[in-house]
C-alpha cells in the first residue's frame, strides 16, 4: 500500500485525504468540498491572488490555492467567520471595478456573481471607485472590457500554459493595475489570440467577451440560474456552455 | 559575466528615459526586441515602476519627498506656484515636471528631491526660489552649488560594526584558513538574525541554501532601503562597502555561489559610481573574480541592478522578479527563495547591514558579536534616527537600548510619538518608552521616526496609509483595494468629516487587510491606523462629526462641473 | 393596531423596481391590511411624512435626488436600497465612464438633429452630481434588496419579515444582480 494514500489533512473537522504536491484546494475538490475561489483553475498553475480560497490553517490564514496540504494540518474554512471576509474580498472585488450586472452580456454565467450569490452578497458595502478603463473592441469576435476585470490572470496563465502563446500581462501598480495586450499596438486584433484559445473563453467575468453572443440563454436557465457555484464540477460545465456558444 | 549590466530591463528603460524623458510607445516595442522580451512585459514594466514615465517629463525632473521626515507638501507647492505648474504634470515648454515621491532616504537632511537623479537637500522657502531661478535660467546641475548635494552621513554614535576598522579581503583572508563549516559555526554562533527588521538566523538561511542539490546559487544584497525614515545602508555603501561586499563574498564562499547581485533602489543611484568603483578595486586586488585569494574555485563577481522606484522590492521575492526584468510582485511563498530564488537557483537574501556584520564576525570571531545585544537580540543595530530632535542621523546601538535613551540622546524634548520600524512597523505613545530596541520587543529595520507635540499625528497617520496606497502592488486583492480604502477613510476622518461607523469600517478594512494579504506589504500596511487607534483613541475621537453618517463625498463640490457648464451659482445650484 | 406606514421613490431610475413591487399582483391586497403608503408614486403624494419603511429605486444623479434621499433618511425608521441603481449606480452609473462635459456635449450639443444647441440652465432643472453614486453613499441603509428588478416575491419576503419583525434575508432563489 502506498504510504501517500494514508495522508490526511482536517478541513471543518472532516478527515481528507491527500497526496505528496497537492495543495489544500487539489485535496478539498478531489474530496468534493468547496472553497470559494475565483482565480484558481485546475490545470493552470496556482496564483493566490484573489484571496476568496484563505482559510484558517491551524488558526494561521493562508490561501488553499498555494498552501501545500501537510500532515497535522486542522484547516477552518466554511465557517461564518471565513464566508464574512470572503464576502467583504467580493464586495471589494465589485466596487473597485465597474460591475453594473444589468447592463453585462456575463450576467447569469458570472462567477464573481455567483460567488457574491453563494456567500449571501447584497450590496457593495464600500464606497464605489468608479474607475475609467478602456474597452478595447478592435477584435472581429472578441471584446475586452476592462471595467469588469478582476485582475485574477486566468487569461494570462491559460494563454501562456494552454495556448503555447503570452497574448495578456497585467501592468501598472496598485488599483492602476489593467490588463494589457501584447502587440505592438497593445490592440487585441493585432495579436496572436484566436477564437479556440482557452485564453478567449476562461474569462470568469464579463471582460473577456466572444462578440455577437450576449443574452442568447433566456434567464432562468444560464449557468447560475441552475447550478451554485459551490458546486465542485462546475468547471466542465461553464467552459463547454462558453465553448458551445461559437459553434 | 556583465559586471555593468547594461542590458538589463530597467537600466535600459532608465537609461532612455534620461534621455528622452520618457519612454515612447516605440521605444518599448525597441526594448523589447533588443531583449527579445514581450513587448506587454516592458510595458507592464515601465508602468509599475513610478521612475518611469510614458508621458514627457522635464528636462528637470524633480521627484519631491512626500515623507513625513525629508518631504514637505508646502514647499513643494510653492515650488510648483513658482514654477507655474501642478504637481505631477510637466511644464508645457518641456522645462520641469514636479511629482511627489516616496521617502528618499534623506531624512536627517531636512526637507529632499531628487532633481535628475541627484538629491538635494535642506529645501526651504528660501532655496526654493533659488531653485526656481536656476530651472528657469536652465542651468545644468553641474553649475548649481556644489554642497547643495553634499550628503553628510550624520554619524552620531558608533559601536561594533561603524567603530571597528575594516581593511578590505581582511575576512576572506580569516576564511581562507578555516573551513567552510568553521566559518559558517561562527556566524552560527554569533547569532547573528536579518537586520531587515524579520529577524531570520543568517547561518540558518545560508545553511537551507547550501543544502540544497541545484549547482548554480547566488546571493544577493538587498539595498532596496524603503522603509521611509531609513537611510542607514546609505552610510553602509557609502562608507562601508568594502565590508559590505566581502559579507557577500563570505557568503557566497558558504553557500557556493558565482555571481552575486546587489540590488539598490533608485533613489541610491548617485551611489553607484563610487559602488562601481570599490568593486573594481576589489576586483584588482583579486577580492573578485576567479580563485579569490588564490583560493581553488572561490570564484565570484558582483553585479549591481538599480531599481525605479518600488517599496515592494524591498520583499525579497519581489526584489528577484525585479531583477528577472519583471513587475516586483511578491512571488507565491512557499517555496523560499533559498530553495527557488533567482532564475528558479537557490537563493540568499541579506539586508545590507547583515552582509556587513557578517563580514565583521569572520573577521573578529563570534564573541566580538555576541558580547553585545540582548540573549535574544545579539549585536548591535544602527538606527535611522529622523523627525523631531535636535541630531537626526545614524545611531549604532546594542540591541536592549531603551526608547528613552535614545530620545535622550538625540536631543528630541516633547516627544508624542515614536514610529519604530517605519510605517510598516510600530507607532508608540510615551508609556512604551521604556520598550527596547531588540527582536523580542520593538523590532526595527532601521527607521526611527520622532514626533513631537506639535505634530499633528492624524496627518503623519493618514500620510502612511497613502504611502501604502501608492506602493501596493495590487497582485491580491485585499491590500490593492484595502490600501486605498483606508486611504480614502483616513482622508475622511482627517478632513473632520468622519464619525464613528468611519472608525468602524477603517478598523475592519485594516483587520481584513492585515490578514488575508498576499505578502508583508499588505499585512503591515494597517499598522500606523491601528496602532494610532490603539494608542491615540483620543486624537481619533476628538476629530470626528457626531452624527450617525457623513456621505462619502462632498456633494456640493460634486456639482461644481454642472455649475460651471451651466454658469449657475443660485441657492438650488447647491447642496 | 395601526398600520406600518410605508413610502416609497425612485431616484435615478426607471420606475422597475415600483412595477416588479406592483408585480406582486392580488397579494398587495392583503398587504394593505397591514401596511399604508405615504409618499409614493402609487398614491402620487409629493412629501414624505414621518413613516416606518422607505423604498427607495434608483440611483444618486442630480441634486434633487440627493434632496429627496435625505427627506426619507430623516423621516423613515428603515430605509431599504432597492435594485442595482440604488445599490450600485446599475445603469444611470454608466455615465460615471464620461466626464459630465462629454455627456452634457453629447446630448444637448453635439448629437444629430439637436436644435437650438445649448445645454439647459433653467433654474427648475435640478443640477448633475459629477458622478452618480448609490445611496448608501450618502446616507445609511438599513436593508438592500437586490434585483434589476428584484422579483415581487423579493418585496412580499422582505416586507412580511419586517411586519413579523424578524431580520430581512432573501433565500437564493430570489437573490440576483440582476
Amino acid at each position: 500500500m502506498n504510504n501517500n494514500a494514508d495522508k490526511i489533512i482536517k478541513i471543518d473537522g472532516v478527515d481528507v485525504p491527500f497526496k505528496d504536491g497537492q495543495t489544500i484546494m487539489d485535496a478539498a475538490l478531489a474530496a468534493d468540498i468547496y472553497i470559494p475561489h475565483l482565480c484558481h483553475k485546475p490545470g493552470l498553475s496556482p496564483h493566490g491572488s484573489c484571496k476568496l480560497c484563505t482559510v484558517d490553517v491551524n488558526g494561521r490564514p493562508a490561501s488553499s490555492c498555494t498552501m501545500p496540504a501537510s500532515e497535522g494540518q486542522e484547516i477552518a474554512n466554511n465557517t461564518p467567520a471565513l464566508n464574512e471576509v470572503r464576502k467583504s474580498i467580493t464586495q471589494m472585488l465589485f466596487i473597485e471595478g465597474n460591475h453594473l450586472c444589468p447592463s453585462c452580456e456575463k450576467t447569469g454565467d458570472c462567477t464573481l456573481q455567483a460567488i457574491g450569490y453563494h456567500l449571501g452578497m447584497l450590496d457593495g458595502h464600500f464606497p464605489q471607485f468608479y474607475p475609467r478603463r478602456e474597452v478595447d473592441a478592435s477584435h472581429g469576435s472578441l471584446v475586452l472590457d476592462r471595467d469588469r476585470c478582476i485582475m485574477c490572470e486566468l487569461c494570462v496563465r491559460a494563454s501562456r500554459e494552454c495556448d503555447g502563446k503570452n497574448v495578456f500581462t497585467i501592468s501598472g501598480r496598485g488599483t492602476n493595475r489593467h490588463l494589457i495586450v501584447n502587440s505592438d499596438s497593445g490592440k487585441l486584433v493585432d495579436s496572436d489570440i484566436e477564437l479556440e484559445d482557452m485564453a478567449a473563453h476562461i474569462c470568469p467575468v464579463g471582460a473577456i467577451l466572444i462578440k455577437d453572443h450576449g443574452y442568447e440563454v433566456p434567464i432562468g436557465r444560464r449557468t447560475f440560474d441552475i447550478h451554485s457555484v459551490a458546486e465542485t464540477d462546475l468547471d466542465d460545465v461553464i467552459l463547454t456552455k462558453v465553448r458551445h456558444h461559437d459553434e | 559575466m556583465n559586471q555593468q549590466h547594461s542590458d538589463h530591463l530597467l537600466h535600459l528603460l532608465h537609461a532612455h528615459q534620461r534621455q528622452h524623458h520618457f519612454i515612447s510607445d516605440q521605444a518599448m516595442i525597441d526594448i523589447a526586441s533588443r531583449l527579445k522580451l514581450p513587448r506587454a512585459q516592458v510595458e507592464a514594466v515601465t508602468e509599475f515602476y513610478s521612475f518611469f514615465s510614458r508621458k514627457p517629463r522635464g528636462r528637470f525632473d524633480i521627484l519631491f519627498s512626500n515623507c513625513t521626515s525629508c518631504g514637505d507638501a508646502v514647499l513643494m507647492q510653492e515650488l510648483c506656484d513658482r514654477l507655474g505648474i501642478k504637481a505631477g504634470e510637466t511644464r508645457h515648454d518641456g522645462v520641469v515636471s514636479i511629482t511627489d515621491t516616496s521617502c528618499i532616504g534623506m531624512c536627517d537632511h531636512g526637507v529632499s528631491a531628487l532633481i535628475n537623479d541627484r538629491p538635494l537637500h535642506s529645501i526651504d522657502s528660501n532655496k526654493i526660489s533659488q531653485i526656481a531661478a536656476l530651472v528657469e535660467a536652465e542651468k545644468p546641475l553641474d553649475a548649481w552649488p556644489t554642497e547643495w548635494f553634499e550628503i553628510d552621513n550624520h554619524i552620531q554614535r558608533t559601536d561594533l560594526l561603524l567603530s571597528t576598522p575594516f581593511e578590505a579581503g581582511s575576512a576572506l583572508k580569516v576564511m581562507r584558513d578555516e573551513s567552510i563549516d568553521e566559518t559558517l559555526e561562527k556566524i552560527r554562533y554569533s547569532d547573528l538574525r536579518g537586520r531587515g527588521g524579520a529577524g531570520f538566523s543568517t547561518a540558518q538561511k545560508w545553511k537551507f541554501c547550501r543544502e540544497t542539490e541545484e549547482e548554480t546559487r547566488y546571493v544577493i544584497c538587498n539595498a532596496d532601503e524603503g522603509e521611509p525614515g531609513t537611510f542607514k545602508d546609505r552610510l553602509l555603501l557609502t562608507s562601508h562597502a568594502n565590508t559590505v561586499f566581502e559579507g557577500m563574498a563570505v557568503c557566497a564562499r558558504i553557500i557556493n555561489a558565482k555571481q552575486g547581485y546587489i540590488y539598490l533602489r533608485a533613489e541610491y543611484r548617485y551611489l553607484l559610481d563610487s559602488l562601481e568603483a570599490t568593486l573594481a578595486a576589489r576586483r584588482k586586488d583579486g577580492l573578485l573574480g576567479n580563485a579569490i585569494l588564490g583560493i581553488e574555485g572561490f570564484d565570484f563577481d558582483i553585479a549591481i541592478v538599480v531599481g525605479a522606484g518600488a517599496y515592494i522590492c524591498g520583499e525579497e521575492s519581489a526584489l528577484i522578479e525585479s531583477l528577472e526584468e519583471k513587475c516586483g510582485n511578491p512571488r507565491i511563498r512557499p517555496p523560499f527563495p533559498v530553495i527557488s530564488g533567482y532564475l528558479g537557483k537557490p537563493t540568499v537574501v541579506n539586508n545590507v547591514e547583515t552582509l556587513a556584520a557578517a563580514a565583521g564576525i569572520v573577521l573578529h570571531g563570534e564573541r566580538w558579536f555576541r558580547g553585545a545585544g540582548t540573549w535574544q537580540s545579539r549585536g548591535t543595530k544602527i538606527l535611522s534616527i529622523s523627525g523631531d530632535c535636535c541630531k537626526a542621523g545614524i545611531y549604532e546601538y546594542p540591541f536592549g537600548v531603551t526608547i528613552n535613551d535614545i530620545l535622550n540622546d538625540c536631543g528630541a524634548e516633547r516627544t508624542q510619538a515614536v514610529q519604530i520600524g517605519g510605517p510598516s512597523g510600530t507607532l508608540i505613545d510615551a508609556s512604551h518608552f521604556d520598550h527596547c530596541i531588540a527582536f523580542e520587543d520593538l523590532a526595527t529595520g532601521g527607521s526611527f521616526m520622532i514626533f513631537d507635540d506639535s505634530r499633528d499625528l492624524l496627518q503623519v497617520i493618514r500620510n502612511f496609509t497613502h504611502f501604502f496606497a501608492h506602493e501596493s502592488c495590487g497582485f491580491c486583492t485585499p491590500c490593492r483595494v484595502g490600501t486605498t480604502l483606508m486611504k480614502n477613510g483616513m482622508d475622511k476622518v482627517c478632513s473632520g468629516h468622519g464619525t464613528a461607523h468611519d472608525l468602524d469600517e477603517l478598523k475592519s478594512t485594516a483587520a481584513l487587510v492585515s490578514r488575508r494579504s498576499h505578502c508583508g506589504l499588505g499585512i503591515t500596511a494597517p499598522n500606523p491606523i491601528r496602532d494610532g487607534l490603539k494608542n491615540f483613541p483620543e486624537l481619533f475621537e476628538q476629530r470626528l462629526l457626531h452624527q450617525k453618517m457623513e456621505p462619502e463625498f462632498n456633494l456640493d463640490a460634486s456639482l461644481e462641473e454642472a455649475r460651471q457648464l451651466t454658469q449657475r451659482d443660485d441657492a438650488e445650484a447647491h447642496l | 393596531m395601526s398600520k406600518v406606514r410605508v413610502g416609497t421613490t425612485s431616484l435615478g431610475g426607471c420606475f422597475g423596481c415600483h412595477m416588479s413591487f406592483l408585480d406582486m399582483d392580488e397579494r398587495i391586497v392583503g398587504l394593505m391590511e397591514h401596511v399604508e403608503f405615504t409618499r409614493s408614486p402609487i398614491n402620487d403624494i409629493k412629501h414624505c411624512e414621518p413613516c416606518d419603511i422607505g423604498l427607495i429605486e434608483g440611483a444618486l444623479c442630480n441634486a434633487d435626488n440627493v434632496h429627496v434621499l435625505k427627506e426619507f433618511r430623516e423621516n423613515c425608521k428603515i430605509i431599504i436600497a432597492v435594485g442595482a441603481c440604488a445599490i450600485n449606480g446599475g445603469v444611470p452609473a454608466m455615465r460615471n465612464h464620461f466626464s459630465l462635459q462629454e455627456c452634457l456635449e453629447e446630448a444637448f450639443l453635439d448629437e444629430i438633429g439637436v436644435d437650438n444647441p445649448h445645454i439647459p440652465n433653467n433654474k427648475e432643472l435640478p443640477l448633475l452630481l459629477s458622478k452618480v453614486h448609490p445611496i448608501h453613499e450618502v446616507v445609511k441603509v438599513d436593508y438592500y434588496l437586490p434585483g434589476c428588478p428584484p422579483p415581487a416575491d423579493a418585496f412580499v419576503k422582505v416586507l412580511t419579515d419586517l411586519l413579523e419583525g424578524k431580520e430581512p434575508s432573501l433565500p437564493k432563489e430570489m437573490l440576483h444582480y440582476d
